[in-house]
């Protein structure tokens, strides 16, 4: 048991939980700031992103696709104001023409290029591929100490891990900016904070965080670890810092409880094969929502909004 | 137009680059705002005094918010300059308090009271200072000052509407400033809350402090201001209550909208 | 001939020509659909709608070939899309209402959260023996290769009948879409036409599935009635605009795919609505980029014009970069800042008009006036000669003013 978890379920296991973290923390202020589906537009522009990126410099390689992606992700919220004001339109409808537009043309740069060599196809984008993402060199636990056993680990693993890591450092550092613009934009601006930076760096820090996660759990599942812990952690408790560690912590669950009921239900069930972890780690989080929903301490609003 | 004999002084082109200093807590010149192809506010100069309480007034559109919102650079003006203490606005922020309308914000934001009162207090302790025990302690003060002491720990969402302006109102005295915007500070809060606030705000004008109010409640001019600043889009008058606050300003200000009778009540000056 | 143009005849095969009359007509419904959805605010409501298909389309599959039936029969399949695509809607509103959580993230949580199990069950059904070629993937991105007669048939139909459908019902949703309050007030049960707009559009979303795919259907849903607001104010044309920017998309994209390997005639339909829609906000004559970077320098540059004069007519001096630059450009400052003939000549008419407007807001003390006064309506625009000629006589003429300064 404990070599095959090590080479099978660890490497995957833990990719999935810190791209579950890293999305889950800007996750919490886009919601707050009704740009939940910010979070939509940003990892379904990834994929054109990281296309473009791999075109331009014909390798898959971290550096490139994150600057891909994060460029898009501008270019993304830039389309987005510029719909919105020059055309006088809604924000939902100026996301979905934007984030729709840049992913069919992602999709079509995809189909266009040859990309068999590389693991880039359409498929993987959408699904992600967290069960192979697998640590071959390793034989037990005794591997963690090996030199030459940690030389294989999956390259996606020290990347998301940086990247979870640089979300958490940010958002630590940053959190009084981000409370307090998120809370009263006009306050924020009056004291002299730099708003739009601010949103923007949000913004930009979400994108690479659905980057880093895409390997992992393709560009659209991503949006549920975007938003579902963060939403259900908003039901639990009526303060920000809470919250924050409440998605933290249904983040955690979602990804392992996902990866081992993706891996091991099946078998339970007497099925032969495991079913998408990503997909299940989606379905996770989708439940837990709806624990929180029905039954969360504060799940409705109080004081005058309520009943609205 | 050629033989329209107005004498017009040539102006020095020298001169003519020269800011013209101003030490006044705020002062605008020139002020232009629009939305769209509309302007909102149009050349608007100003100046709102220290130690005094200014209320800003004028019909429903006629930019009262807009004006405060563009000296704070919160929306972005058309053209104009705005100085306070004689310094660029951007290097005065220390020394300004804003209280933005009430319903600006979401009160359903997971926080509590003390929390937003801290808020007042960001700039002072930066990204990662420490809040010391001085600074909390400071803050418990200011929500005693409006009243609200005993609602520290209490979650925004279950606040009543004069008691969230209060919160707001201890918020801008956290940042010991020397001018306070506030932005219809008495919209809808109930009369004692409506009480305590100007107790407060005359405090803060015993101290010298300048102290400049959108205002929509005609009636109470004259008892809670000294010094009234009429617009609507451009500015209509500017000056102390005693001597500004006319039937003839009113009406510029208002057009008509205001029936005599209530003109009556308002206790105004006698025409200049 | 050319593919393209072979099969933008129509003269690509029965097949093809079939699809591509099938997407006309889905894009023609999804633009009239998605305009009442857009004008409702309710845009991005149905890609949770679209994404909720998914788990739909596989559970279908598994139950299809469980009762020993083929599995990849469309109508089932669509059938079993709709189901779950409809839970998902009641999910959405359900959270919004019931929860203090808003409807963007009630939307994102379905919209992925389906999107997830779906994946699960397509994942299940590719170990299950007969599940290796069930081809569901195509219901992502859309695709019309290899597809059977009876299947373009089926979107053929279901082309026809949404379109017949929104044109049966548009009287009642355009009442609601812009203004529901006067609509409820006119005895219209908004929220039984807000359920059929919602039925409308998972229909189409539905019908669109083979074709478009779920991840990029709302893309119909959404660019055709947004690129329509540039063009036209006429709330009544937006739906129509739509409707015909939608089907064109539909006909050019299908054709363009077929024309050529590796072009997914999914993405191509939404790249050819996106073509259209960038031509029409750069370009457009009133709404366009373009159009309105123009209006606003000739404003801002009309702004400072004003202020500038105004302030020489008060012999005030002029700080702002702007304003001095404007000045200098139509010679009414020298470069050293100091008025010019035709300057001073200008300055002098405002300082009348401002006279003017003194006089004529004594006169007039209405509401009519209050808003006209904003600095840069021309008094000519407001009041008619003869009345500008009288608040001349109570200045007391030019001479006058010279007097009095």
């Amino acid at each position: 048991m404990g070599s095959e978890f090590v080479m099978f379920s660890l490497t995957p296991m833990l990719i999935g939980v810190f791209a579950s973290v890293a999305c889950a923390l800007p996750g919490n202020f886009l919601i707050l700031r009704r740009q939940a589906l910010i979070g939509d537009a940003i990892s379904h522009v990834v994929l054109p992103g990281i296309v473009v990126a791999f075109l331009l410099t014909g390798v898959v390689a971290a550096l490139p696709m994150l600057l891909g992606a994060a460029g898009a992700a501008v270019l993304a919220v830039i389309l987005i104001e510029a719909i919105k004001r020059l055309g006088r339109i809604e924000p939902g409808a100026a996301m979905g023409v934007t984030f729709t537009t840049l992913f069919a043309g992602g999709v079509l740069l995809l189909e266009q290029s040859d990309t068999s060599s590389v693991h880039l196809d359409v498929e993987h984008a959408l699904m992600g591929n967290l069960e192979s993402l697998v640590w071959l060199r390793a034989t037990d636990w005794s591997s963690l100490m090996d030199p030459w056993a940690l030389a294989g680990l999956p390259e996606e693993l020290p990347r998301i891990a940086v990247v979870c890591f640089a979300v958490i450092l940010l958002t630590l550092v940053f959190w009084r900016w981000l409370k307090i613009s998120t809370f009263d934009e006009g306050f924020a601006q009056a004291l002299g904070l730099p708003v739009g930076m601010i949103g923007m760096g949000l913004v930009i820090t979400a994108a690479v965080a659905a980057v880093a996660a895409f390997d992992a759990v393709g560009s659209i599942i991503v949006i549920a670890m975007f938003i579902c812990p963060p939403a259900a952690a908003r039901l639990m408790t009526n303060g920000l810092e809470r919250q924050v560690l409440w998605s933290v912590l249904f983040a955690v669950v979602s990804a392992v409880a996902g990866y081992v009921l993706a891996g091991y239900g099946p078998l339970w069930l007497g099925a032969e094969d495991a079913v998408s972890a990503a997909g299940m780690i989606a379905t996770v989080s989708g439940a837990i929502l709806a624990l929180a929903c029905l039954f969360g301490p504060h799940r409705s609003r109080v004081g005058a909004q309520a009943e609205a | 137009m050629t033989d329209t004999p107005v004498t017009l002084a040539a102006t020095d082109g020298r001169a003519a680059r020269l800011p013209q200093k101003s030490d006044a807590p705020l002062a605008l010149r020139g002020l232009t705002v629009s939305y769209g192809e509309k302007p909102a506010i149009f050349s608007v100069d100003a100046t709102f005094p220290a130690a005094q309480m200014t209320a800003i007034i004028g019909p429903n559109g006629a930019g009262k918010s807009t004006l405060l919102k563009a000296a704070l650079g919160v929306i972005p003006r058309l053209s104009g300059e705005v100085t306070s203490f004689g310094e660029p606005i951007d290097t005065a922020r220390a020394r300004i308090a804003y209280v933005p309308q009430r319903a600006s914000v979401d009160w359903d934001f997971p926080t509590t009271v003390i929390d937003v009162v801290m808020m007042g207090l960001y700039r002072q302790v930066g990204l990662l200072g420490r809040f010391t025990g001085r600074l909390k302690s400071r803050a418990l003060a200011c929500l005693d000052r409006v009243g609200m002491g005993g609602f520290a720990d209490r979650q925004i969402g279950q606040l009543s509407g004069g008691q969230q302006q209060r919160v707001f109102l201890a918020r801008a005295l956290a940042q010991d400033a020397d001018l306070y915007l506030l932005d219809e500070p008495f919209a809808g809060v109930d009369a004692a809350t409506e009480r305590a606030i100007i107790e407060v705000l005359k405090s803060l004008k015993a101290e010298g402090k300048a102290v400049v109010c959108v205002h929509h409640d005609l009636a109470t001019v004259r008892d809670y201001f000294d010094h009234v600043f009429m617009i609507n889009v451009r500015k209509i008058a500017e000056g102390p209550v005693d001597t500004t606050f006319t039937s003839e300003a009113l009406n510029a200000t208002y057009g008509g909208r205001l029936a005599a009778t209530h003109i009556d009540q308002l206790r105004l000056a006698e025409g200049a | 001939m050319t593919p393209l143009i072979e099969a933008l005849l129509l003269q690509a095969g029965y097949n093809a020509a079939l699809v591509a009359v099938g997407a006309t007509l889905l894009g023609f419904a999804a633009g009239a659909a998605g305009t009442f959805l857009f004008l409702r605010k309710r845009a991005l409501v149905s890609d949770a709608v679209a994404h909720a298909t998914l788990p739909g389309v596989g559970l279908a599959f598994i139950i299809m070939v469980s009762f020993g039936g083929d599995g990849r029969n469309l109508l089932g399949l669509l059938l079993g899309s709709a189901v779950t695509a409809g839970i998902g809607l009641l999910a959405v509103e359900w959270m919004a209402r019931r929860t203090r959580l808003a409807e963007d993230a009630a939307i994102g949580a379905v919209l992925s959260v389906f999107f997830g199990f779906g994946i699960v069950i397509l994942t299940v059904i590719q170990t299950m023996g007969s599940g290796r070629q069930a081809g569901l993937e195509s219901f992502l991105l859309g695709s019309t290769a290899g597809m059977l007669f009876q299947d373009a048939v089926v979107i053929a139909v279901g082309g026809s009948l949404a379109v017949l459908a929104t044109w049966i019902m548009r009287r009642p949703m355009t009442l609601v879409a812009f203004d529901a309050e006067y609509a409820a007030a006119n005895g219209v049960n908004v929220p039984a036409v807000d359920r059929l707009m919602m039925g409308l559009v998972m229909a189409v979303t539905v019908i669109g599935l083979k074709i478009v795919g779920l991840i990029l259907i709302v893309a119909l849903l959404i660019i055709p009635p947004v690129t329509a607001r540039f063009w036209t104010e006429r709330s009544n044309a937006v739906i129509w605009y739509a409707g015909a920017l939608g089907g064109l998309s539909g006909y050019l994209g299908a054709a363009l795919s077929a024309s050529a390997p590796d072009l997914p005639t999914g993405p191509i339909i939404v790249l050819v609505s996106a073509t259209l829609f960038l031509v029409s906000l750069l370009f457009a004559p009133v709404r366009g980029l373009a159009a309105a970077v123009l209006r606003h320098r000739r404003f801002q540059r009309r702004v400072h014009r004003r202020q500038g004069l105004l302030a020489l007519s008060r012999s005030e001096p002029i700080h702002d970069e702007l304003t001095l630059r404007v000045l200098r450009a139509e010679a009414l400052i020298r470069a050293d800042g100091v008025a010019t003939e035709t300057g001073r000549a200008q300055a002098a008419k405002i300082a009348r008009d401002e006279r003017r407007w003194d006089v004529a807001r004594e006169i007039h003390q209405d509401t009519g006036l209050t808003g006209r006064y904003d600095g840069l309506t021309p008094i000519e625009q407001v009041f008619a000669p003869d009345e500008i000629a009288e608040f001349d006589r109570r200045i007391g003429g030019p001479r006058a003013v010279a007097g009095g300064v």
